[in-house]
């Protein structure tokens, strides 16, 4: 089992998912974040006065799949995130130890 | 008693208030999140403080018999003698003349705290706001309009250019002078926490502003409809004053700047608003806008913080709104009023600079001896980790925005 803490832009928010619905994803959690990575912040003007922000708005995706699914999720979170400008954003994946469904108490695999 | 005019002004002296609230949005949106409230607060506070005080010695003070030409005697102290007739030669009750009075004393007040938001101490923010309502404001506005030394030397003052906006202007500055600079700002400043929140208070002050500078008129006579109409072009023509100059500095006009540029016009025209026509008016709401947008980038320059640009906007908008009252007054508009320079009279625009003088110079002076005599007993400033945390929490222990 595979997480995946995916970094994109709000506008291709949608799309990603979908795609993801569509590979077999069932569930996603997500957060609005604000970061920056090599894109930088940017500036703001307010009353003629300069202010730079540093941290800009990006929104997260968490998800726990089965680590055969990694690489076709990547390909399809890359074919719907990417713009082609800086900040389109990161993914990580890490490895899950276990997984246990609350209600059930269901473990592993069958608790995703 | 006139009925139309005591009904004119009840509706005005609602108009005048409902400002106060209109400052409290229009600061409290341009303030982090973590200040909001107590931003906020400083405003509404005063709606209770200023009044109470007003009623006690406030009016006396600024209305009361003259006494030397500086102050006014105790002759309605604790509102005695302010009854249902009319005063001498008014066609409203006096105590609906003082109660209009009023709504200016809280407004006042509140228009300061936009250069001490973020960091002042809410108990010595009480005292300073007490003491200068009693030793700063009513005594200025005696000189005015109270049969003062500066009414006696004819200087033109329609609605309070320097008995509200220069002298809240002036008292900005020496607060920021005195606070010092707000803690750990990025780059720049803080960005406003909530612009919608700060147009709509812009919203509500404009409408306001009708009470404000048509009620100035004590009558609902045509003087009143050439307020209003003054008021509205200048305020219009400021928007496009200042958006010219931001476009043209910056590449784009905002919607601060819209909501700042009519806030400008507003006050260039208080002091005018009664003794030029319109066709100047709206001449003296674009300079407005457009002087008032680089005065709130000289704070950099010169290094002060004062948080919402009250120094700018007020400050300096009400002083050119006097000087241009010195130009453009006719007594085609306002046979009680005068000519400026412009219809043949220069004396008036030397008398307008003496106003302004003195009310920069006083209110100026007085505000820092007051807030140096307050930091004595109450630190005006909070700590440090107070601050970080945010006044909402320190001042008032509550938040103004919570998910969960």
């Amino acid at each position: 089992m595979r997480k995946l803490e995916i970094i994109i832009r709000h506008s291709r928010l949608r799309a990603v998912k979908e795609g993801l619905l569509a590979l077999g994803v069932r569930g996603m959690s997500i957060t609005d974040i604000k970061g920056f990575g090599r894109q930088g912040g940017h500036t703001e003007i307010y009353r003629g006065n300069e202010i730079q922000v540093d941290f800009v708005p990006k929104v997260k995706l968490e998800i726990v799949m089965k680590a055969e699914l990694v690489d076709k999720a990547v390909d399809v979170i890359r074919e719907h995130a990417c713009t082609g400008q800086v900040g389109d954003g990161k993914i990580f994946i890490l490895p899950v130890e276990n997984v246990i469904r609350i209600r059930t108490d269901e473990r592993g695999v069958c608790a995703m | 008693m006139v009925g139309a005019d005591i009904a004119f002004m009840i509706i005005c002296s609602g108009l005048v208030f409902f400002m106060v609230p209109g400052v409290a949005l229009f600061y409290g949106g341009l303030v982090q999140a973590k200040n909001v409230l107590s931003t906020t607060m400083h405003s509404f506070f005063l709606l209770g403080l200023a009044t109470v005080l007003w009623a006690f010695l406030g009016y006396t003070l600024a209305f009361g018999p003259d006494c030397h030409g500086l102050i006014g005697g105790l002759d309605y102290i604790f509102l005695n003698n302010v009854g249902m007739a009319p005063q001498e030669g008014a066609t409203i009750p006096h105590v609906l003349f003082m109660t209009f009075q009023c709504m200016f004393a809280v407004l006042t007040p509140a228009l300061i705290s936009g250069a001490y938001a973020e960091r002042i101490r809410f108990s010595a923010m009480i005292v300073f706001s007490g003491a200068w309502l009693l030793l700063i404001y009513a005594p200025l506005a005696h000189w005015v309009w109270g049969g003062g030394w500066l009414a006696e030397l004819g200087a033109l003052d329609f609605a309070g250019g320097a008995v509200v906006h220069m002298s809240s202007g002036a008292a900005a500055l020496a607060a920021a002078h005195a606070l010092g600079a707000r803690k750990n700002l990025q780059q720049g400043g803080a960005p406003p926490h909530n612009l919608p929140v700060t147009v709509l208070g812009a919203g509500i002050l404009w409408i306001g502003w009708f009470g404000f500078n048509a009620g100035s008129a004590l009558n609902a006579g045509a003087l009143a409809a050439n307020a209003l109409a003054t008021t509205q072009l200048a305020t219009a023509a400021a928007v496009l004053g200042w958006l010219l100059v931001e476009k043209l500095s910056t590449g784009k006009p905002t919607t601060l700047g819209a909501a700042s540029g009519a806030l400008a016009g507003l006050v260039a025209i208080t002091p005018a608003a009664g003794f030029v026509t319109p066709q100047a008016s709206l001449f003296i709401g674009f300079i407005g806008g457009m002087i008032c947008y680089g005065a709130v980038l000289m704070k950099r320059r010169l290094g002060y913080d004062d948080a919402l640009d009250v120094v700018g906007i007020h400050g300096i908008g009400g002083t050119w709104g006097a000087l241009a009252t010195g130009l453009f007054a006719t007594v085609i508009i306002n046979p009680d009023g005068g000519n400026g320079l412009f219809y043949g009279n220069p004396g008036q625009l030397g008398i307008q600079a003496v106003s302004v003088a003195a009310t920069w110079i006083f209110c100026y002076l007085g505000s820092r001896v007051i807030l140096a005599a307050v930091n004595k007993i109450i630190p005006i400033r909070v700590s440090d980790d107070d601050e970080q945390w945010g006044l909402d929490m320190s001042e008032h222990n509550e938040q103004a925005y919570r998910i969960y």
